[in-house]
């Protein structure tokens, strides 16, 4: 069967990238983040990861393997160690190897391949797991240590750090656990201490923006990780809507609170630099799958995102709310494509044809 | 008028038309009491015997009631009967009574039972409608039994907690620590973990049906799912 050489005539459409491209672009623009976690948690943090993001992919080899499905391309594609990766940033850096593996298991085979794989699945894998893991193992979830730099006097080396893992042989090194930006001053406002003493006594802003703070593996340096979206919005990966909407509904619901009563709700910056909030607007709620498609239907995802993760965080039982918003958001995506449809090409926003030359009438 | 042999109807109850396996009723309540083991048991045995008394007496005035009013009158019986077994449990099982709380007076409710009345003990003979709530009841405390026994195992790392409370001292032995130092795992005592429990005996009831049937090829391939086969 020979057909002949094809007589098309522009406009050519350049091919969008594949997911392998995407999948390799968005780990690019993770790295500098996750390097600079690895630098401020030592090796716990690196045994971590790397825990993690193996089994994330030895769990989505073993399900394929199970359902007979063919291992290629869906194990090379590189999406399982990218919600690998994605889960082992949210996770607290020295928490134990079981955590990981147990996350990896929720995200690929719960959330992600009982649903149909890549591209089928309706919540993000690794929220679904992370909130897993903060519902069933509320210890191990919020043991946050001071950063102790790689090469530190103090920091544990790598068998300290084996040991801290995955818990055999004794570390010699005694960490600092400390409590995450908000997990802090939630605690403090219960007692009726005001944000900002709260807040001055513990950490300086210049800490908050550069990361040298407790939290979450690879969410305390607000830059690196804007830099990695920059990266991502230049490259048209992802569209400025959701993480603009996301911030943007979080600074103002929060400046707009902080101005109401200073006392007790912290301002923008605060709610801005801590927590998840940077790594979820440009990495996590700008997922291709789990968001909506239209860019009016993205700013109305987006200010969801904000306005729950903030009401969460602020009168929530959790000091964060981003990996609940973003759960919410997902499932409401579907209604949000369902009414906000973009416009076919060729047709009008209500699904008529164009006329034809229709400039003319 | 005869809806099969008895061995029809047993193997309908117990497997083929398990209330929760095969009809997917009364899921309200599996979700809210299948923390533990036991709290399954202790259901499933209530559930059991309102399903077999509620037959008997449906199936008595299956003659004497109007098509119109049928349900009604259904409902009156299954509630009548749920009151008496409800304050009978507080009285002589009151722990457990306690445990179970709300879900005794919910039997009430319960789809599966009305389900029962109306597909089988309206229309067959009373020794034949008790057979079949006895076993749709005794299908239902397995699956119950089963889904508390996943649920506690993986929530909490023990086995018929509590079991003593339901059946007295002498069953002390059933009480078992699977996991020694367990921490927990909070997720699968709360409804999502029903849930996802639900989900894999499910999906162990069709393997071993297909193996049943005799399918080679019996596991479910994503890529080839067959059309729901569920008869009339």
């Amino acid at each position: 069967m020979s057909t002949p050489p094809p007589l098309v005539g522009g406009p050519y459409l350049k091919q969008s990238p594949s997911v392998t491209a995407i999948m390799g672009l968005v780990m690019v623009a993770l790295a500098p983040a996750t390097l600079y976690g690895f630098y401020q948690f030592g090796w716990p943090a690196i045994n971590l990861f790397v825990v993690t993001v193996a089994s994330a992919w030895l769990c989505e080899a073993g399900v394929l393997k199970l359902t007979r499905q063919p291992l290629l391309p869906a194990v090379g594609d590189g999406s399982a160690l990218l919600t690998g990766w994605l889960l082992a940033m949210t996770l607290p850096p020295w928490a134990p190897w079981w955590v990981g593996v147990m996350g990896s298991f929720f995200a690929i085979v719960l959330a992600k391949q009982v649903f149909g794989g890549l591209g089928q699945n309706l919540f993000n894998p690794a929220m679904v797991a992370r909130v897993i893991l903060l519902i069933s193992f509320p210890v191990q979830m919020t043991y946050f240590v001071a950063p102790l730099p790689l090469g530190d006097l103090g920091a544990p080396g790598f068998l300290d750090g084996l040991a801290i893992t995955f818990g055999f042989g004794v570390s010699g090194v005694d960490a600092v656990s400390s409590a995450s930006i908000l997990g802090h001053i939630k605690t403090e406002l219960g007692q009726g201490v005001s944000w900002s003493t709260a807040f001055r006594e513990a950490f300086e802003m210049r800490g908050m923006i550069f990361g040298t703070v407790p939290g979450s593996l690879g969410e305390t340096s607000a830059p690196l990780l804007i830099l990695g979206g920059m990266l991502l919005l230049g490259m048209r990966i992802i569209t400025w809507h959701i993480p603009l909407a996301m911030m943007g509904t979080i600074a103002i619901m929060a400046g707009l609170f902080n101005v109401i009563d200073p006392l007790h709700y912290p301002d923008a910056w605060v709610h801005l630099l801590s927590g998840a909030t940077v790594l979820g607007a440009f990495f996590i709620a700008t997922d291709l799958v789990t968001s909506p498609s239209s860019p009016l239907g993205k700013i109305v995802f987006g200010v969801g995102c904000g306005a729950l993760a903030y009401i969460i965080r602020t009168w929530g039982g959790y000091p964060e709310g981003i990996a609940f918003a973003v759960l919410i958001m997902n499932a409401a995506t579907p209604l949000i494509d369902r009414y906000i449809k973009p416009r076919v090409y060729g047709r009008t926003t209500n699904g008529k044809p164009l006329e034809y030359g229709g400039g003319e009438k | 008028m005869r809806d099969g042999s008895y061995k029809t109807i047993i193997r309908d109850g117990l497997w083929d038309n398990n209330v929760i396996l095969g009809q997917m009723l009364a899921l309200c309540p599996l979700m809210a009491v299948t923390g533990t083991a036991t709290n399954g048991l202790g259901m499933g045995l209530a559930s059991t015997s309102v399903l077999v008394v509620s037959g008997m007496a449906v199936s008595l005035i299956r003659k004497a009631v109007p098509q119109e009013v049928r349900i009604p009158a259904f409902v009156l019986i299954i509630a009548a009967i749920v009151t008496l077994l409800d304050l009978a449990m507080n009285a002589w099982l009151h722990e457990l009574h306690k445990v179970l709380g709300l879900f005794i007076p919910l039997i009430v409710t319960n789809c599966a039972i009305l389900g029962r009345a109306e597909a089988f003990a309206s229309r067959n003979r009373v020794g034949d409608a008790m057979l079949d709530g006895l076993m749709m009841g005794l299908g239902f405390t397995i699956a119950l039994m089963v889904l508390g026994a996943v649920r506690e195992i993986i929530g909490s790392g023990t086995l018929f907690s509590g079991a003593s409370l339901l059946l007295g001292e002498p069953f002390l032995f059933l009480e078992t620590t699977v996991i020694p130092d367990y921490r927990g795992f909070l997720l699968f005592i709360l409804p999502p973990g029903g849930f996802i429990a639900m989900a894999f005996v499910l999906a162990a009831k069709r393997i071993i049906d297909k193996r049943l049937a005799g399918d080679a090829d019996a596991d479910v391939l994503p890529g080839r799912i067959q059309p729901v086969d569920e008869g009339a």
